[in-house]
């Protein structure tokens, strides 16, 4: 079987497994359709490396297999087919989707197990799954519009999961409205782009892009400009950022799932695929690097002082992507996708952890009542603190390695590109220090209340209550089911965790600087026209650059365990002295509220006005006013229905004698 | 006599009819009103066939004698009915058709 | 022999006006019967200047001799009418005359003032069999035959609807006969029938009073 047979495959089985939930929910027994849905994704991965294999069989060169289904439209200048591309780029970032998502299906499988909504919860991640794959194998931007917006549903669907709960459809709505803001960025780029070289498929885009715009072009700029503000509302950057720690609301394996490792990762898949087109407009390429770094310093900022663990770790992943962004923009394509995929498993599995820590709970999410879960959540503590030490970029976990990359090829780059390095290393020490701030919280300190309940052997319980407002719920459907679940005690979880937190320890040695440069190599045939493909970072200062990291790190952690374990109160007395810098911080920077005064209020208020205005009084009024006239008119003409046969006939015999009068007349 | 007189005279006639229709009330006489209008239709058709020499309007003037017969008969029909069923024989009784 | 033909026309024409103008002015629709039956034969002599002789004979038998009949039969059997007075609908008394007045003006006008030549001819010379039964039925059975057909079929209709129309029959057509009017109308239909079949009783001759009173 050809690579393509395999990419398609890899597509079919999450359709599959989609439907046949969501259809066939009835007839499944217990909790199978959980196991289906995850043997689905399983099958993709499966695909997935068998299109990798195929693929390597190919020489280098000639791994760019496109193959189409049928022609959408081929007419007036238009030939849109369903068509995927199987490169290097798309099957690297399938293995990636796939392979984390069949993790999390399987934790997700002990972790909604009381849910009432479990096959509808599968049935959507499932579909989620096949259009986040399907945008990465598009083959041209059509199809990517089309997965592009599939993704924005299945993110909406799985964030208001459970929709009876208010806070969840509210934040599922402002995920959707921020999304399509970034849909009509994505759709404008993809008509221009039509409308300067006259295809939406991606080679022949690709290859027409230098010839077709000069650099720094007016409309290259605009075009990459709409693709990046597509790419910031999917991948939460600044200033469209607003709905990602809304959204953990939804159920913690869909955090793991959408916004930690693939949904928001789309965006920064979008500018790597499009690099010909950046590359034709530097200009537009600095402007995202620079949003990144404003991003990812913004974020690591916030974290420091939130108190929700999954709000923390949100924050976390807008960060980390944004040193994503910031490769990408800067042309250090293959790190900012090493660092995609380190992400992805280290931060999966920090969503992991905290769903286990939350089932300890009983549905708490405030980190200010954990403590001293060191001992009653052995597994879930050490599974927390590899994806701690990851995410902090300490040696050797896969954290270090790939963050360091991107920072050492924007030193690499020189000029004004130092800004990213020293900014990245700065959020690299907030990084390392609110990622332990997490750790050191939750699993030292006196007991909490539930953590000496568990090493009693009890799982605490509680009333079903809405994390955040605290109001009480029920457990029907649309609510969280009545079970807790801990990673200790469930199979599947613990599995899961394990193969995350194995990956998030040894993925470095993929590229280690000097030695192995697998994913380089691997994703070199579909970044090669790229003049900045050709940057490599000598190998000393590359481990110039790890040693910073490493130091960076150190002094993050450092400053959380003086904080956290030595000195307990600390953080207290400083909250106390730096009030408005606190306020300022826990209120995200006040994002929230600009967005309130500056769109939402002038938007309802010219709702309402056209609604009592523009709807009652000119609309209404224009129908009631017809309406009244045409009564009128009718009472007027009801006089002549009196019901006299002669006056009907007079009426005749006149409007005949009228008639004859009139053609007398025209005839003369 | 030319053809002008003829059709005068039918004109004539017809209006006659109509007045008749316009101001009796007793529907059989409103129905000999009509047959007065449906002659003079006769007559003027018959006159114009004699004016072009052809038959075709004799032919539909007979065409015309066999419809009014059907509507003589149906009209009565409708008066006898009306008798029978007690209801006053005048036109203006007639209207709960009204708007 | 056109001096002849003149005086026939105007015989006819006065006769034709005259038997239009007692139909519509006269009170008793029983006179007004009448009278009409002296228009249609004044019109049957019309008919004949104008060479129509079978047309002529089918006004005499047709119209005057069967339709007038019929209306004289149900006249006799609906009686007199009485016309009230007063004019229900405001203006109609004069309005009525005088729009057929403009409309026989009009139609004056029209033919007065036309521009058709024919108009003032008597037209070309005819065969001698011009409007003969010869050639009318020639004409029907092979130019004119569907309308023959559907004439024949229409009567056939009519036929049919006089008789479901007048025939005796429970809540025929009228809603507001209903039901409470139909014991009383079905009685009274019987109670007429019976009481016409009374005055021609078995003995074949009408009876001067019949059983029951109608």
């Amino acid at each position: 079987m050809s690579a393509t047979t395999y990419g398609w495959l890899v597509l079919a089985f999450p359709l599959a497994g989609s439907l046949v939930c969501g259809l066939g929910f009835r007839g499944l027994p217990g909790r199978s359709a959980g196991w289906i849905a995850t043997a689905a994704i399983f099958a993709a991965f499966v695909s997935a490396v068998g299109a990798l294999f195929m693929l390597l069989d190919h020489p280098a060169e000639e791994r760019e297999l496109t193959s189409s289904l049928w022609d959408y439209a081929s007419a007036a200048g238009l030939d849109i087919k369903l068509g995927i591309l199987v490169d290097p780029l798309s099957v690297f970032m399938c293995l990636i989707v796939s392979g984390v998502s069949a993790l999390i299906h399987l934790y997700s499988v002990t972790y909604m197990a009381s849910d009432r909504g479990l096959a509808r919860y599968f049935s959507y991640l499932n579909f989620f799954v096949f259009s986040m794959l399907l945008l990465v194998l598009a083959g041209n931007f059509a199809l990517l519009i089309v997965g592009w917006a599939f993704v924005g549903f299945a993110s909406y669907a799985l964030i208001s999961f459970w929709y009876r709960r208010e806070t969840a459809t509210k934040a599922g709505m402002k995920a959707f409205v921020i999304n399509v803001i970034g849909d009509v960025g994505l759709v404008l780029a993809a008509f221009f782009i039509f409308r300067e070289i006259g295809s939406f498929d991606y080679l022949e885009v690709f290859e027409a892009a230098p010839e077709t715009f000069a650099v720094n072009d007016g409309t290259a700029i605009a075009i990459c400009v709409g693709i990046m503000v597509g790419a910031f509302a999917k991948s939460a950057q600044l200033p469209l950022h607003t709905w990602l720690p809304d959204a953990m609301e939804g159920p913690t394996p869909v955090s793991a799932l959408i916004h930690a490792a693939t949904m928001v990762t789309a965006g920064v898949y979008l500018i790597a695929r499009t690099h010909s087109l950046f590359e034709v407009a530097p200009t537009a390429a600095d402007i995202a690097a620079f949003t990144g770094l404003a991003t990812l310093i913004f974020a690591a900022s916030v974290a420091l002082v939130v108190t929700d663990i999954k709000r923390i770790i949100a924050y976390s992943t807008i960060s980390q992507i944004g040193y994503m962004i910031v490769g990408v923009g800067i042309g250090a394509y293959a790190a900012g996708l090493f660092h995609l995929m380190t992400h992805a498993f280290f931060k999966a599995l920090l969503f992991m952890a905290a769903g286990s820590i939350i089932g300890a709970m009983a549905g708490v999410q405030n980190i200010d009542r954990m403590s001293g879960f060191r001992r009653a959540l052995p597994f879930t503590g050490a599974l927390l603190a590899v994806g701690a030490l990851a995410l902090a970029g300490a040696p050797p976990f896969s954290g270090w390695l790939s963050k360091d990359e991107i920072l050492v090829f924007a030193a690499e780059r020189g000029g004004f590109y130092w800004i990213f390095a020293i900014g990245g290393y700065i959020a690299a020490a907030m990084t390392a220090f609110y990622a332990f701030r997490i750790t050191f919280r939750v699993l030292y300190g006196e007991l909490c209340m539930e953590a000496r309940e568990l090493e009693e052997g009890y799982l605490a319980h509680s009333e079903p209550a809405n994390p955040l407002t605290g109001e009480p719920e029920d457990t029907e459907v649309g609510f969280p089911g009545p079970g807790h679940y801990i990673a200790e005690r469930a199979t599947p979880m613990k599995i899961a965790m394990a193969i995350l937190g194995l990956l998030a320890a040894i993925a470095g040695v993929l590229q280690l600087p000097g030695l192995t440069d697998a994913i380089d190599g691997f994703l070199e045939p579909t970044f090669e026209d790229s003049p900045l493909a050709h940057v490599h970072p000598a190998t000393s200062s590359a481990y110039i650059g790890l040693a910073v990291g490493a130091a960076m790190a150190a002094v993050g952690i450092g400053l959380a365990y003086y904080l956290y374990v030595v000195a307990p109160g600390t953080t207290d007395r400083i909250r106390a002295r730096a009030r408005a810098a606190y306020a300022f911080l826990s209120h995200k920077w006040y994002f929230d509220e600009l967005y309130d005064a500056v769109v939402y209020r002038p938007l309802i208020a010219v709702g309402s006005f056209a609604n009592s205005v523009v709807e009652r009084v000119v609309v209404d009024g224009l129908v009631s006013a017809t309406v009244g006239a045409v009564r009128g008119v009718g009472v007027l003409v009801r006089d002549a229905q009196s019901g006299f046969v002669r006056a009907y006939a007079l009426l005749l015999i006149a409007g005949f004698a009228a008639l004859g009068l009139y053609f007398l007349i025209a005839a003369s | 006599m030319d053809l002008t007189w003829y059709l005068v005279l039918s004109a004539l006639l017809f209006a006659t009819g109509a007045a008749g229709v316009l101001i009796r009330r007793s529907p059989l006489v409103i129905l000999l009103c009509l047959e007065l209008m449906l002659n003079a239709g006769n007559l003027a058709l018959l006159a114009f066939a004699r004016a072009n020499g052809d038959e075709d309007g004799q032919i539909f003037a007979l065409v015309v004698m066999v419809v009014a017969a059907c509507e003589v008969v149906v009209g009565l029909g409708l008066i006898v009915a009306m008798y029978r069923r007690r209801l006053p024989l005048n036109v203006d009784e007639m209207r709960s058709l009204r708007g | 022999m056109r001096g002849v033909e003149e005086v026939a026309f105007f015989a006819g024409a006065i006769g034709a006006l005259g038997g239009a103008i007692a139909v519509i002015a006269l009170r008793n629709p029983f006179y007004s019967v009448l009278a009409l039956v002296v228009h249609l034969v004044s019109l049957a002599g019309l008919f004949l200047i104008l060479h129509a002789e079978f047309l002529a004979a089918a006004q005499v038998v047709v119209y005057a001799g069967a339709i007038v009949v019929l209306y004289v039969f149900v006249a006799a059997y609906v009686g007199g009418i009485e016309e009230p007075l007063w004019e229900p609908i405001p203006g109609q008394r004069f309005i009525g005359p005088l729009l057929a007045a403009a409309l026989f003006v009009e139609l004056s006008i029209a033919v007065l003032g036309t521009a058709l030549a024919g108009l003032d001819t008597e037209g070309p010379t005819i065969p001698l069999d011009f409007g003969s039964p010869a050639a009318i039925g020639e004409l029907f059975l092979e130019r004119f035959l569907i309308a023959f057909e559907a004439a024949s079929i229409l009567l056939l209709i009519a036929a049919v609807g006089a008789v479901v129309l007048a025939g005796k029959r429970a809540a025929p057509g009228g809603a507001g006969g209903g039901p409470a009017g139909d014991p009383h109308e079905a009685a009274g239909d019987r109670g007429e029938t019976q009481s016409q079949l009374g005055r021609v009783a078995p003995d074949g001759a009408p009876t001067g009073a019949p059983p029951e009173a109608a």
